[in-house]
């Protein structure tokens, strides 16, 4: 998401400091940012080396002589891209949504750098030349190493682990620090993890992204709430990790939850220069869910609001898709090739004749491996179908109705039970499945799955509201 | 040339990160990091071999992972279609014809030890999710194992044997056997909240009849 321009938040709170108001940003100082911001998103490179080398220290002898400009630093750091000098004493408070810009602006230079980076075939000679000359630039390890070196330098995974034991405050007070210190370092480096998801989604590393997200408790509000921006972003890149290894349930649970969140809060963000963008990610997600609910129907998981609105945008590409004919094939394409993260591939081009566009190979190849593993589910949707309706079954009747020989079934029966069962990152077997079963020899037992509908919070909910009207209706009859 | 190589060079880095269950991984990590010669045909075996950890990780998905990680074209050479081949036989439980694959490319397997145990593990993993009671010749085709090396397996493993020796009985868990599965979390409420209604319980007797066990199970839950 490309912020419009930076956004200055009125609610911002000083932290008392004597006589030094680290949320008042000088006119000047405003300006030069804006224009700073400008450069680095239309790569105009030369003009940033121009403003840091002068404006910026013009600016800091006329205004900021004792204070750094930790800020600044951090976005011209990113410029730089060739080492992380954050010094010392910060002390400036920056808005949330700001320092989230910085991180997701950074990803989306990297990413549209390496689209650019790929499309060889329509690059004029200077510009060949310019990229060969500058082979080390946005190299991934760079970026990853960035995004890492901000989450170390702020400490932020202990500042997270001390405030579960109580001794910090992070996620309490949004990650603004009222005690005399600032949050810019803290929450870049808050943010970075978010970061590191979503660049290493975009390469294809699920499991790597997942192990950068951990120290984020997702089941929580947390910072990462604090910006639409931020929440959409990490729950979208959660949800499509998990979609790739296969843990749909989890993914339902997650893609739920934020859908049925933007439903209700939109309306407070149509002024907002991000609302495009959240409507757009909204939509994307609404595919992903359709095709988890495709591969794991268990609609129970779906609130009625998300589940009525996935009904009109997808629920007649969805039956279709339960088919599993040569039709259901190109639906998973369409859907996935809408909704996934633009994928890049991190290596330098070839610079060997003839030329070739290869931005389109990271895509195609997730693409290829998603389609193959929906491939590899095809007869399960069958099984489904037939376990709905029996208790009880016997191998042999079942493999006559699907129309294949009992080793045939077993098989299958056997795959069914590997494709329902994910292995969680601890190495325990969890199981997806809406519609399970075991197998007595030759006799196959149904089992339906534990609903997790909450019926005792449920009831809880109605005995108070119905003793509620009861106390109302007999006020009624006294007057 | 030069773009496969740096290719390569990132894809094993992020595959040792990949295998959790396999922190021997390293060691291949480090000789090719060394390797100073050769370094085309290097890169081949050493992410072959990783490909084949990645398979004896089954059930865990790290196969898949391996491969978002390799580019298209480099998925085309031999040795990696023939590793996709028997990944795919894994994944949809066609162990008859894994083995016989696996058989007529031992060359490839056999530079990774403890490759046949691994996947015999994933096997009776497999076995143990589907079958509270299968028929001996089922598990002998799953393992790849017959006769008397079989009976010391099924003894190794403390399996019950019925009849003739015909009727395997697994190990109980919550996957072959419901009545183990762990009640959800969902279905018990927080004592504070039930105490909310504590002073309503007559009114609630008078949904018990409506409503009958289901108020009971709350209250039981507690």
């Amino acid at each position: 998401m490309a912020a419009g321009g930076y956004e200055y938040e009125e609610g911002v709170q000083s932290s008392s400091m004597e006589g030094y108001d680290p949320s008042y940003v000088p006119d000047p100082v405003k300006s030069f940012v804006v224009h700073l911001y400008r450069h680095i998103r239309e790569k105009n490179v030369y003009e940033i080396h121009q403003m840091y080398e002068t404006s910026f220290h013009t600016l800091s002898d006329r205004l900021f002589k004792g204070t750094p400009w930790p800020s600044v630093e951090a976005v011209a750091q990113y410029v730089d891209n060739d080492h992380v000098v954050l010094h010392g004493v910060v002390n400036m408070q920056l808005p949330n949504q700001w320092l989230w810009d910085m991180v997701d602006e950074f990803v989306y230079q990297y990413q549209s750098f390496c689209q650019y980076r790929a499309k060889m075939k329509t690059k004029t000679e200077q510009e060949i030349a310019l990229l060969r000359q500058h082979d080390q630039a946005w190299n991934v390890y760079g970026v990853l190493n960035f995004l890492q070196a901000l989450m170390e330098k702020s400490s932020i995974i202990q500042i997270l682990e001390k405030e579960k034991e109580g001794v910090e405050q992070f996620t309490a007070t949004d990650g603004y620090d009222y005690s005399g210190g600032s949050n810019v370092l803290k929450v870049l480096g808050y943010f970075s993890m978010v970061g590191l998801l979503r660049v290493h989604c975009l390469l294809g590393d699920y499991q790597t992204g997942l192990k950068c997200l951990l120290p984020i408790d997702i089941s929580q509000q947390g910072v990462y709430t604090s910006v639409i921006g931020s929440h959409i972003t990490t729950i979208y890149h959660y949800g499509f990790a998990n979609l790739m290894l296969r843990r749909y349930v989890e993914a339902i649970h997650e893609f739920n939850k934020i859908l049925l969140y933007i439903y209700k809060t939109k309306q407070y963000h149509q002024k907002s220069p991000q609302y495009e963008q959240i409507l757009k990610k909204n939509e994307q997600m609404y595919a992903l869910l359709t095709i988890c609910l495709s591969l794991c129907p268990q609609v129970k998981l779906v609130d009625e609001t998300v589940n009525s609105q996935l009904r009109e945008k997808y629920g007649e590409k969805m039956s279709r898709m339960q088919r599993y004919d040569d039709e259901s094939f190109a639906l998973y394409d369409e859907l996935f090739s809408y909704a996934c993260p633009k994928f890049i591939t991190p290596s330098a081009p070839s610079y060997e004749e003839p030329l070739v566009n290869y931005n389109q190979d990271a895509y195609r190849l997730q693409l290829k491996l998603f389609l193959y593993e929906v491939k590899q589910q095809q007869q399960l949707s069958a099984v489904r179908t037939f376990l709905k309706v029996y208790s009880t079954i016997s191998l042999e009747k079942l493999a006559s109705y699907m129309e294949v020989d009992v080793a045939t079934l077993r098989t299958i029966l056997m795959a069914y039970k590997h494709k329902t069962h994910s292995v969680v990152a601890d190495g325990k077997t969890v199981s997806n499945a809406d519609i399970d079963f075991y197998i007595d020899n030759d006799l196959i037992h149904v089992v339906e799955s534990k609903t997790p509908k909450q019926y005792g919070d449920y009831f809880l909910r109605q005995i108070v509201k119905l003793e509620a009207v009861i106390g109302d209706m007999d006020r009624v009859k006294l007057e | 040339m030069g773009r496969e190589q740096s290719q390569m060079s990132y894809t094993v880095e992020q595959l040792v990160a990949v295998n959790p269950y396999n922190p021997d991984i390293l060691p291949d990590l480090q000789n090719y990091v060394n390797e100073q010669f050769e370094p085309e045909r290097m890169n081949t075996q050493i992410v072959a071999r990783i490909l084949i950890k990645a398979l004896m990780a089954m059930p865990a998905p790290d196969f898949s992972l391996c491969l978002f990680l390799i580019p298209e074209r480099v998925q085309m050479d031999e040795q990696f279609k023939t590793l996709i081949v028997l990944s795919h036989y894994l994944e949809t439980a066609k162990f008859r014809q894994f083995w016989d694959e696996a058989a007529k490319n031992r060359h490839i397997l056999e530079v990774v030890p403890g490759f046949e145990q691994a996947i015999q593990e994933y096997a009776v993993h497999v076995l143990s999710l589907t079958y509270q009671k299968v028929p001996r010749s089922v598990v002998a085709e799953a393992i790849n194992i017959e006769g008397v090396s079989l009976d010391k397996f099924i003894e190794q493993h403390g399996w019950i044997v019925e009849g003739k020796g015909e009727l395997v009985t697994l190990p109980r868990n919550e996957f072959n056997n419901p009545e183990l599965r762990r009640t959800s979390s969902a279905n018990s409420i927080p004592l504070d909240r039930i105490t909310r209604i504590y002073p309503l319980l007559d009114l609630s007797s008078a949904l018990h009849i409506l409503f009958g066990e289901y108020l009971v199970d709350i209250v039981k839950a507690h």
